[in-house]
This record gives C-alpha cells, structure tokens and sequence, in this order.
C-alpha cells in the first residue's frame, strides 16, 4: 500500500502496473481530473496547497482503513500538490480485489476519505481574472454590528 | 511554553507566513487562535477551522505541550 503527494504529473500507468497480482480478480482505478468549471464559473487553473507530512500519514491511514473494511488485496493512491491546468489528473486511487464489489466499494471510499479528511487545499483561478480557495466563502467570522 | 504553528491557505494569507514560533500561555488550540486572532488581525472564523497538533487532529480543547506543533486546518478541498 502506498499513498504519495506528488510535485509532478502523476504516472497512472506504472501505478496501475504496479498493482498488478495473481490473486487479483479485479481492479478498480479512478482519476480526478481537474475541470474547466465549478459552482457556475469558468476555472483557468488551479493550485493545490498540501500539508504534505499529515496528508501522507492521513493517506495511509484511509488506505488502511479501506483494506481491513472491504478485504481487499492492496491499494495505491496520489494526489498533486501545486499548480495544475485542466484536464491534469489530480488524485487518483487504485485497488486490487480478488472480486470486483469490494474493489469498487474501496475504490469510492478512498476517494471519498481523501476528499474529507486530506489537509489540501485548492485555489482556483477563474478566467475572469479572481480567484478563491474552495469550501472556504463562508470561513470568515461574522461582523457583529453593535 | 513555546510553540511551532504552521499557516495553509487562507490562513496562510492573513498570516503573510508560513510558520511562527509562539511564546504563548494559552493551554488549549481555542485560546492559541484567540491570541493569534489579536495578533494577526485574522477574520477567519474559528468555528470553520479543524485543528492538528504533531499531524493528528484533536478537539479544540485539547491541552497543548511544550513544543507541540499546531496547525489550524481550513476547510479543505482535495480531489
């Protein structure tokens, strides 16, 4: 099991190969590919901002939790830190199964749990010119009028 | 007791740094961010922060040690 955060392009090939298992009746791979829009507006491109000592350790973990949940035989996962352009994959996750429902339910946990609980964060540029960091308009405290 | 806080994001901005050492008597995460509040002028809200001290996540009334490394997680946006 390895899970990496990555400051160049992600190798999807030779993660996929290195899954590869004679036990193995199934795998399941997913990448998260960067889009060109979000919430209504149109996204130039975007950068990733990584606590990379806790995402490692919290990746790990996620795949750990996947493997003892579904029984699955291994699993690899990476995500990008940096700037990305469309259509870069930005996550991508991988799981061996010796059948294919448990590969498909760990496959969408991990990705669910590196959604949630990864320290990263993403700015997104916007083709008008602004940009935002993602799940954080509301973060501001309240003004209190008097 | 002295303390490491490391700034992402947002926060990160405010801050206009990415990691401080802080002479501090706050015992817990909730008082540490009053104090930085105060000194950074930050308008991020607590209630939409997660803390990490030594990379695990711990409640905001976690007693903090000597040297503990604390950071204050935003809302994150993986994937």
């Amino acid at each position: 099991m390895v899970f990496e955060v990555l400051d160049k392009p992600i190798d999807e090939k030779s993660m996929r190969t290195a899954l590869n298992n004679p036990s193995a009746g199934a795998v399941v791979t997913f990448e998260g590919c960067v889009r060109d829009h979000n919430e209504g507006r149109q996204v130039q491109s975007l950068e990733y901002e990584v606590y990379v000592e806790m995402a490692e350790k919290e990746g790990v973990r996620i795949l750990e939790e996947a493997r003892e949940r579904f029984g699955v035989l291994d699993l690899r996962a990476a995500h990008r830190m940096g700037p990305l352009e469309i259509g870069d994959i930005a996550v991508w996750v991988g799981v061996a199964s010796a059948h294919r429902a448990e590969a498909f339910d760990a496959c969408r946990y991990v990705i669910d749990a590196l959604k949630h609980r990864l320290p990263i964060w993403k700015k997104e540029q916007y083709t008008d010119g602004s940009s935002e960091w993602v799940n954080c308009q509301r973060c501001q405290a309240e003004v209190h009028s008097p | 007791m002295k303390l490491t806080v490391r700034y992402f994001a947002m926060l990160r901005e405010q801050v206009g740094a990415s990691q401080e050492e802080v002479e501090t008597t706050a015992k817990t995460p909730a008082e540490l961010f009053e104090e930085l509040v105060q000194a950074h002028g930050l308008t991020i809200d607590l209630k939409a922060l997660k803390v990490a001290v030594n990379e695990d996540f711990v409640p905001m009334e976690h007693a903090l040690s000597d040297g503990d490394a604390v950071v204050f997680i935003p809302p994150v946006a993986g994937g």
